[in-house]
């Protein structure tokens, strides 16, 4: 092989930035109060249940008949006595134990099962899946509660064993949730690069499989302990199960019945039962907020892009200038909250119908500028300073109500992933004819006609055919024909494609060049064409502005920067291209001696 | 001498809905590669150049035809017998995101294979060592995750793991297709540097010709599961004797303005006189 141009590494060695980022889970738990308090409360609670024995005045079941419903802060019955003469602090106490065994048993059940059969059905083949799904298919079409009732001469009603059946029951809505990751991670390349090196099933499952899946497991069992301790109570409450086991079912069932002679019987328990339950469910909610990160704030709609400064006085633009952008500066926030520029003043000019190719490597914000001047950048983006000016208006502030007149009309736009850009559940006619009619105003016959035309100007040889088909049905480079065919329906003065053959086969991509050109020359539009690759700036562009790191280091006539780069970075750009006339010469390499590598 | 012999390959997908006829995506592709060679196998979307390199890495089932490694039979392979063929066949992704456990730090990911062929914990942390110094990589990298790096440097990685266990033969699926133009050159630099000192063969799988003949010693040309041209690297990019092969080549862009007026004239005269 020949000797390739050496180049400045463009690969800088990581930062420290991704370190700090890596935040464990316990400690982003801490943050958020919801977390701390609900944490605090369980902490609590269960550290009585388990000192029961110490703090516990009386047995659960000790009774004494001249304590029946003893009011509270009666000696030695702090909350008073049942219709039994029970110490009903002491109750709670062993209610408290009675819930934390029912949550343990049925959700270790759920998730030993869910889990288990989680793995197997989504990571394994076909059969082993349909055999699985069928089985909790089956087991969820049992109802729950009245089951558990049915079963009481089986389990001779203990509630642990009536626990563990029900964390059978609550299995299928883990495994569902094992099963679906599951089957998302199985196809990810670094599974295959595993089994590959020889890794064993059984590994693979518990390194790179369970590791994905934990999150969403923890969130599910906080949220399946708060229903196992409802269900249990509930049972009790019913009077189903043993009368022995003090539980809050049965305590808040007792205080029930005496609701009128002693109203506070009823309560203690109903509010500790509440208090658990609903921090288990808080807990599990800032788990999901912890593990999955918290959505983020939805936007405004309609109020256009986020600028900071809008005092600039408008860019004068150059006689004959289509587009002027002047200083363009756009910045993203961090996560410490300062704002992270991305682009630092980009200046460009287009004339009309020329054709302008905004060449540079990934994260040079070359797509940021062209989203900028589309006004479609993502939420958080600020515009920070600059000016964006289009036949003499300023773009830069616009509401989307004003800018909506001039996007799709004025300017247009095509996409790099055709596919993503077609809504899959309409048909390819009707989101053209859509889309003509918002920028037109036509009737629905006219543009029909129209968009027929157009197809067939774009080079679809059935258009009736294309116009009634859904996106699926059509290939990728017949999805971006379709799209240019919508994009230059108005006759737009400034069409801007970002990266629009890089998704397309080397063939599909010279006829939709082909086809780009013709339309320019045709329609006399400026075109603003956003890519990394040479090949098509050479085949297409007047001039060419190149793009690093937020700056544009260079821009010329497409001759002058081919044939005499001025600037470093466009040298070694250029210099990096394959070109036609190297091929690798030297023969294929000799075997090293055993365990030559390295 | 022959490394990796495939023989009339031919793989079929299960159709979609019941009892869907089966899609065959290969229908009889033959191929070799020599030891310490690299093959160069280009085609579009959808020829079945990614399937032929899952087939040899035993990810899908041929539905018909031979691969044989070293004389040895592998396409029917499972469990434990497969396993034992990971010292000798490597791969390396497309996708550097993708293809590396976003959970795991570098130094896990490239001890696990070495680990699971048997490595004590102390030699495979040595020999990681040595295959980041390998690929250029500092070796502060072991604690890191690979949320922390480039795309480049993800695939300096996914390079790293595939040397660990010393294999005689990579297959590459698309390697530099997702990387800046300098980062692609630097990669495949760091390739061919590899090749050189062990002698490992490269099944190198690429869409772009220009990528392909910069690294192969010999081209295959797949079309829609059919091997079109097999040869030379110079004379199959260069002197193309089938139709399709020419086609591929008047399409690819060239990076001078003047030069790609000039072959995009061919390419319509071409077309116009297939169309005649």
């Amino acid at each position: 092989m020949t000797q390739l141009v050496s180049l400045p590494n463009t690969e800088a060695i990581a930062t420290a930035r991704g370190a700090a980022s890596r935040t464990p889970i316990w400690r982003k738990l801490l943050r958020d109060p919801q977390a701390v308090i609900t944490v605090s409360i369980l902490v609590v609670i269960f550290a009585m249940g388990i000192l029961t024995p110490i703090i516990a005045l009386h047995g659960p079941n000790e009774s004494d008949l001249s304590m029946v419903n003893a009011p509270p802060g009666t000696a030695g019955y702090p909350f008073g006595a049942d219709e039994s003469g029970r110490d009903i602090f002491s109750r709670l106490l062993h209610s408290i134990n009675t819930a934390a065994i029912a949550a343990l048993l049925g959700t270790g059940v759920a998730l030993a099962v869910g889990v288990a059969a989680g793995l197997i059905g989504g990571y394994f083949g076909r059969v082993t899946r349909a055999s699985t799904e069928w089985l909790f298919s089956l087991i969820m079409t049992f109802p729950g509660l009245l089951l558990l009732i049915i079963l009481m001469p089986v389990t001779g009603g203990d509630y642990r064993i009536t626990m563990l059946i029900f964390g059978v029951l609550l299995a299928p809505g883990i495994y569902r949730i094992v099963r679906n990751l599951v089957l998302g991670v199985k196809n990810e390349l670094y599974v295959d690069a595993a089994r590959v090196s020889g890794v064993g099933t059984v590994r693979i499952l518990g390194r790179h499989v369970l590791t994905v899946v934990r999150g969403p497991i923890i969130i599910a069992a906080a949220f399946m302990g708060g229903s196992t301790i409802a269900v249990q109570s509930g049972l009790a409450f019913l009077g189903v199960g043993s009368l022995a086991i003090p539980s809050f079912g049965s305590m808040i069932a007792s205080g029930f019945r005496n609701l009128y002679i002693a109203p506070t019987q009823f309560l203690w328990p109903s509010l500790l039962l509440g208090l658990i339950t609903a921090s288990l469910v808080l807990l599990g909610n800032s788990l999901r907020d912890a593990f999955e990160g918290s959505k983020p704030k939805p936007s405004k709609v309609g109020a256009g892009q986020r600028v900071k400064d809008s005092s600039n006085a408008p860019a004068e633009p150059a006689p004959g200038a289509l587009l002027t952008i002047r200083d363009l500066v756009i910045a993203y926030p961090t996560p410490s909250g300062r704002l992270n520029e991305v682009v630092l003043g980009v200046d460009l000019e287009i004339a009309k119908g020329e054709v302008l190719g905004l060449v540079g490597e990934s994260g040079s914000g070359k797509s940021q500028t062209a989203f900028a001047t589309l006004g479609v950048l993502p939420n958080e983006a600020v515009i920070t300073a600059g000016s964006i000016v289009f036949e003499g208006r300023e773009l830069i502030g616009l509401s989307d109500a004003a800018m909506r007149p001039l996007r799709g009309k004025e300017i247009a736009y095509i996409p790099q992933e055709p596919m993503s850009n077609l809504d899959p559940s309409y048909r390819v006619g009707s989101q053209l004819v859509e889309g003509l009619r918002a920028a037109l105003p036509i009737s629905k016959k006219e543009a029909k006609s129209r968009v027929l035309a157009l197809l067939e100007r774009c080079g679809i040889n059935d258009p009736a055919r294309t116009f009634d088909s859904y996106p699926h049905q059509i290939s990728g480079g017949m999805a971006q024909r379709v799209l240019i065919a919508g994009a230059v329906a108005s006759r737009p003065k400034l069409l801007i494609a970002d990266e629009p053959t890089t998704a397309l086969d080397v063939t599909v991509q010279a006829e939709i060049l082909d086809l780009l050109r013709d339309l320019q020359t045709e329609l006399d539009m400026a075109v603003l064409i956003v890519t990394h690759n040479f090949g098509v700036v050479a085949d297409l562009c007047d001039r060419i502005a190149v793009m690093r790191q937020g700056k544009i280091v260079e821009s010329g006539s497409a001759d002058e920067v081919f044939h005499d780069p001025q600037h470093e970075y466009t040298k070694a750009l250029l210099g990096a291209i394959l070109d036609e006339a190297t091929y690798r010469t030297d023969p294929p390499a000799q075997l090293q001696a055993q365990g030559g590598i390295a | 001498m022959t490394l990796l012999d495939i023989r009339d390959l031919r793989v079929a997908f299960p159709g979609r809905g019941f009892r869907a006829a089966p899609v065959e995506v290969l229908h009889g592709v033959s191929l070799q590669v020599a030891q310490g060679e690299t093959l160069g196998l280009v085609g579009e979307s959808g020829s079945g150049k990614t399937t032929i390199g899952r087939a040899v890495l035993g990810l899908v089932g041929p539905s018909g035809g031979t691969i044989h490694f070293e004389g040895r039979e592998i396409s029917g392979l499972q469990g434990r017998k497969r396993r034992g063929l990971s010292d000798d066949i490597q791969v390396v992704f497309q996708d550097p995101y993708s293809s590396l456990n976003p959970s795991m730090t570098i130094g896990d990911t490239l001890a696990e294979p070495l680990v699971t062929q048997g490595a004590t914990q102390r030699d495979a942390r040595a020999r990681v060592r040595g295959l980041l110094d390998q690929v250029g990589l500092p070796s502060d990298a072991v604690e890191r995750l690979p949320r922390e790096f480039s795309g480049g440097q993800r695939q300096r990685v996914a390079i790293a793991r595939a040397l660990g266990p010393k294999p005689k033969l990579i297959v590459c699926d698309e390697p530099v297709s997702a990387l800046d133009l300098t980062t692609q050159t630097l990669v495949m630099d760091l390739l061919v540097d590899i090749q050189r000192q062990t002698g490992v063969a490269y099944l190198f799988i690429s869409h772009d010709l220009t990528v392909i003949r910069h690294i192969s010693h010999r081209v295959a040309v797949l079309y829609r599961g059919d091997l079109v041209e097999t040869g030379p690297a110079v004379d199959v990019t260069s002197r193309p004797q089938h139709s399709y092969t020419k086609t591929l080549l008047m399409a690819a862009p060239v990076a001078d303005p003047g030069e790609q007026r000039r072959r995009r004239l061919e390419r319509k005269a071409a077309t116009a006189l297939a169309v005649k």
